[in-house]
């Protein structure tokens, strides 16, 4: 067993809050782990990366070599992509959609997240959103170790009481806040899985998996997903996901009203699960 | 599936377990300048005991000291009382100490003094990338070289007691990835201090050249003992492995992991001497050499090791040697497991493609807010106005300044460079020269220059951004800020009426520039203390 993951993003995302909640858990399982930060001046909103390994085995370098991470992990988009060839072929690649634009020259956003819809083996969630639901844009960090679960190699609970451990000192609504912001990034993650496996375009997905009640899809609602996105009303749905404060019933019988409603249909309204 | 364990171990930073690893060795002293990647040496050493007594009453005494050199001298006095000291500081910092550094290996030490010094091959923050090994080796001293924080911990008491076993300053070189990279350490019991007992040998102490040339012969005679010390050492292992490969490997410090990192348990590697401790074990390296053809060095910084082992000959005893000086790794920039992957002939690992998107950098730039960006709007307009203006900058978040919108720093070379090289620029011709330097540089080595410019009324203006801090390093408490700032500037001999304090902001932008160019004007030396609070700490 060997986890080498890439956690990325710009100063102030949080970086390091992920990063020393998984060295808690793989130290609570009695791995050997070794987490290399980059510090200084970096903090000035300046790229943060840090390279994380752990392994029931005596880790060695503390820079992940090229070909052998299994995950890169951002909290930004296009910091997720700089990291791509340090993945095994089969690596994962999860990143928020949020861009951090604070420079001019910025690439195309469209074009960003094109490339991140490119990459096989990846998850694209609005983590700020997701984090939004949770009680707090701060735990988008946390939003996306969740959707970056089924890479970790380590049991969730043993990263749930990591996250509990390391948000102790700011008391109890801090932990369980983030607690739950790593469920739901989980479920999130899966939801938006299942859409991009059955077919569904890569930013419907992350659209749809943003404004889920909890990140939570039920498996039987994905093809119904896939017809209203592939459909003639998919912009119209597209534009209703983009309102702030639109919650999506996980269940398929919000995609199947969309659908028979037709071009009668009342998008927001039948999101909300009201008719 | 995994299940959670009872763990003795302890989450640290290399930096926080040398700093431990020093505490638990007995600790009395810790001194340091902030200087990245060392500074969560000390930082450490505040968190872990700040509650506890002081020095002098059995516990640890530790302080940001004005400069390097004031750090180490201190550590030479906690020393001569008896008790041990640790002083740590970034490579650069060694220069400003270098004075006592050197001198303290003549003199020698009563109470252990381990010198952490951190290096940063590849420049992720810092200037230049020398390579405190080869300063360890002129002042004639022992190093250690830690590959890890468990090693960083065990190394900082063994410093120490080598320090004591041999009445030397040890160093212990650290590099940015070891530095700053956290795994678990396992703690060894914790030691007292050693009493306040000062030392009563003046002689060795007080280095008139009669007493110093016997010291500097005691030096000398050092390295022999020091050598036989490192030739059974635990840092220093020779591993001639079953491969049977002509091949051998010498590899030092973070070398080793990255060689490491090719080899499974059951591969076995080829023949290969670890190095983590300084002088070179002779004897250990010539019998790699007896079962090779080839040796390649991998080291992380200059080749120190690889130079040595050449010589002028380049081939001792007709052995192939490989490393940075014949191209089989770069000969300057960080190492990595990728380099060392290719200089041992091992094929790339498959990796998944770049995306094919031209990514932009993300360069680190000034804060919202900073009153950095007002003060140099201001020195701007002066540029424009003035063309034969040259503004020589210094070390600190200003120094961004170079980088466009503003341009506004031709040159930043060391800390304290800007004021000396201004009155230099200045008595060559060039007007107006100008000189932007912090709060924190200008104390730790800026205030010796501004003595001799006003002596001497040099014609230079003299922008002190009194922001209240040690910004760039990570908001470090600075010595003198706010009016008594300017009672020191007053007190090194400083012109009242062409000494002004101002607010860079944006509000007052127009009255500054008038201000900034009236003094510009002056062929005399003028000093105008920008002040306002970093951006940063007046959030929080
Ligand atoms: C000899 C040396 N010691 C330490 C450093 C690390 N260092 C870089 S900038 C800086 C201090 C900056 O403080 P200040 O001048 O007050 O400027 P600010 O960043 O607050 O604007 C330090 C300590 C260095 N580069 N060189």
């Amino acid at each position: 067993m060997e986890t080498n993951i890439v956690l990325c993003g710009v100063g102030g995302q949080g970086i390091l809050s992920i990063s020393i909640a998984l060295d808690i858990a793989a130290n609570r399982l009695g791995w050997q782990f070794k987490q290399a930060e980059v510090h200084g001046m970096s903090q000035r909103g300046g790229e943060v990366v840090s390279h994380l390994r752990y392994a029931d085995h005596t880790v060695r370098s503390e820079v992940i070599p090229r070909g052998k991470a299994n995950l890169v992990l951002s909290v930004e988009p296009l910091e997720a992509l700089r990291y791509v060839s340090l993945l095994a072929l089969e690596g994962a690649l999860v990143t928020s959609s949020d861009p951090f634009k604070n420079i001019e020259s910025y690439p195309d956003v469209d074009e960003v997240l094109a490339a991140v819809g490119r990459e096989p083996n990846h998850v694209l969630l609005p983590g700020e959103a997701l984090a939004r639901q949770c009680g707090s844009v701060k735990a988008a960090n946390i939003v996306l170790l969740g959707a970056s679960a089924p890479w970790l190699g380590m049991p969730e609970e043993t990263v749930e009481a990591a996250i509990r451990e390391l948000f102790e000192p700011k008391g109890e609504k801090v932990q369980e806040l983030n607690v739950k912001a790593f469920r739901t990034g989980r479920s999130a993650g899966e939801a938006y899985r299942r859409c991009v496996a059955a077919g569904v375009p890569s930013r419907s997905a992350c659209a749809l998996a943003g404004k889920l009640k909890d990140g939570l899809l039920s498996p039987d609602a994905v093809a119904p997903w896939k017809a209203v996105f592939l459909g003639p009303g998919a912009a119209e749905v597209l534009s209703a996901l983009g309102q702030p404060g639109q919650r999506v019933k996980g269940d398929a019988a919000v995609p199947e009203a969309i659908l028979a409603a037709g071009k009668e249909a009342d998008v927001a309204e039948l999101m909300a699960g009201r008719r | 599936m995994a299940t959670e364990v009872k763990t003795a171990t302890r989450p640290l930073l290399g930096d926080e377990a040398l700093a431990l690893g020093a505490i638990d060795a007995g600790l009395s002293g810790a001194f340091s300048y902030p200087g990245t990647p060392a500074t969560e040496i000390l930082e450490f050493v505040a968190r872990e005991t700040g509650d506890g007594p002081l020095a002098s009453a059995g516990g640890v005494s530790h302080s940001w000291s004005a400069n390097e050199k004031v750090a180490y001298e201190e550590a030479m006095g906690m020393s001569f009382a008896g008790r041990r000291a640790l002083v740590s500081f970034k490579h650069v910092g060694l220069n400003v100490a270098a004075d006592p550094f050197m001198n303290s290996a003549v003199s020698g030490v009563e109470g252990g003094v381990v010198v952490a010094c951190a290096d940063d091959p590849g420049q992720h923050s810092s200037q230049n990338e020398q390579d405190s090994r080869v300063f360890a080796a002129f002042a004639q001293v022992p190093c250690l070289e830690p590959a890890g924080a468990q090693e960083c911990y065990d190394m900082a008491r063994d410093a120490f007691d080598l320090s004591e076993r041999f009445g030397i300053p040890v160093m212990v070189r650290l590099v940015t990835r070891i530095a700053h990279t956290r795994s678990g350490v396992a703690l060894a019991e914790k030691r007292p201090p050693r009493p306040l007992q000062p030392s009563t040998d003046y002689a060795r102490w007080s280095l008139l050249p009669v007493n110093a040339r016997k010291g500097v012969a005691a030096l000398a005679a050092k390295h022999a003992d020091l050598t036989a010390w490192s030739e059974t050492c635990r840092w220093n292992t020779l591993d001639l492995g079953r491969s049977g490969s002509r091949t051998g490997v010498i590899a030092a410090g973070i070398a080793v992991n990255y060689f490491l990192e090719n080899y499974g348990p059951e591969d076995s590697a080829p023949p290969y001497l670890a190095i983590g401790a300084y002088p070179l074990p002779v004897a250990l390296v010539e019998k790699l050499l007896d079962s090779v053809d080839t040796v390649l060095v991998l080291e992380d910084g200059y080749p120190h090791i690889e130079g040595m082992l050449r010589g002028l000959l380049d081939r001792p005893r007709g052995k192939a040697i490989r490393g940075k000086l014949d191209g089989a790794a770069p000969r300057t920039g960080e190492l990595s497991p990728d380099l060392v992957r290719e200089a041992l002939g091992l094929p790339a690992r498959p990796h998944r493609a770049a995306s094919g998107l031209a990514l932009a950098g993300r360069p680190p730039s000034m804060c919202n807010g900073c009153p950095h960006i007002d003060s140099n709007a201001a020195i701007r307009v002066v540029l424009d106005t003035y063309p034969g203006t040259h503004v020589f900058g210094d070390i600190g978040c200003y120094a961004l300044a170079y980088l466009p919108p503003f341009q506004t720093v031709h040159a930043s070379i060391d800390m304290g460079s800007s004021i000396s090289m201004a009155m230099g620029a200045a008595a060559a011709g060039v007007h107006p020269a100008i000189a932007s330097i912090g709060d924190s540089t200008f104390l730790h080595s800026g205030m010796s220059s501004l003595v001799d410019a006003a002596k001497r009324d040099v014609p230079m203006t003299v922008m002190l951004l009194d922001n209240g801090t040690t910004a760039m390093t990570g908001f470090q408490e600075s010595m003198v800020t706010g009016e008594a700032l300017v009672r020191v500037v007053k007190g090194l001999g400083v012109r009242e009426d062409h000494l002004h304090v101002i607010n860079p902001h944006r509000k007052h932008h127009e009255e500054n520039v008038a201000l900034v160019k009236r003094e510009v004007e002056h062929k005399g030396l003028s000093v105008i203390i920008a002040r306002r609070e970093c951006i940063q700490t007046a959030r929080s």
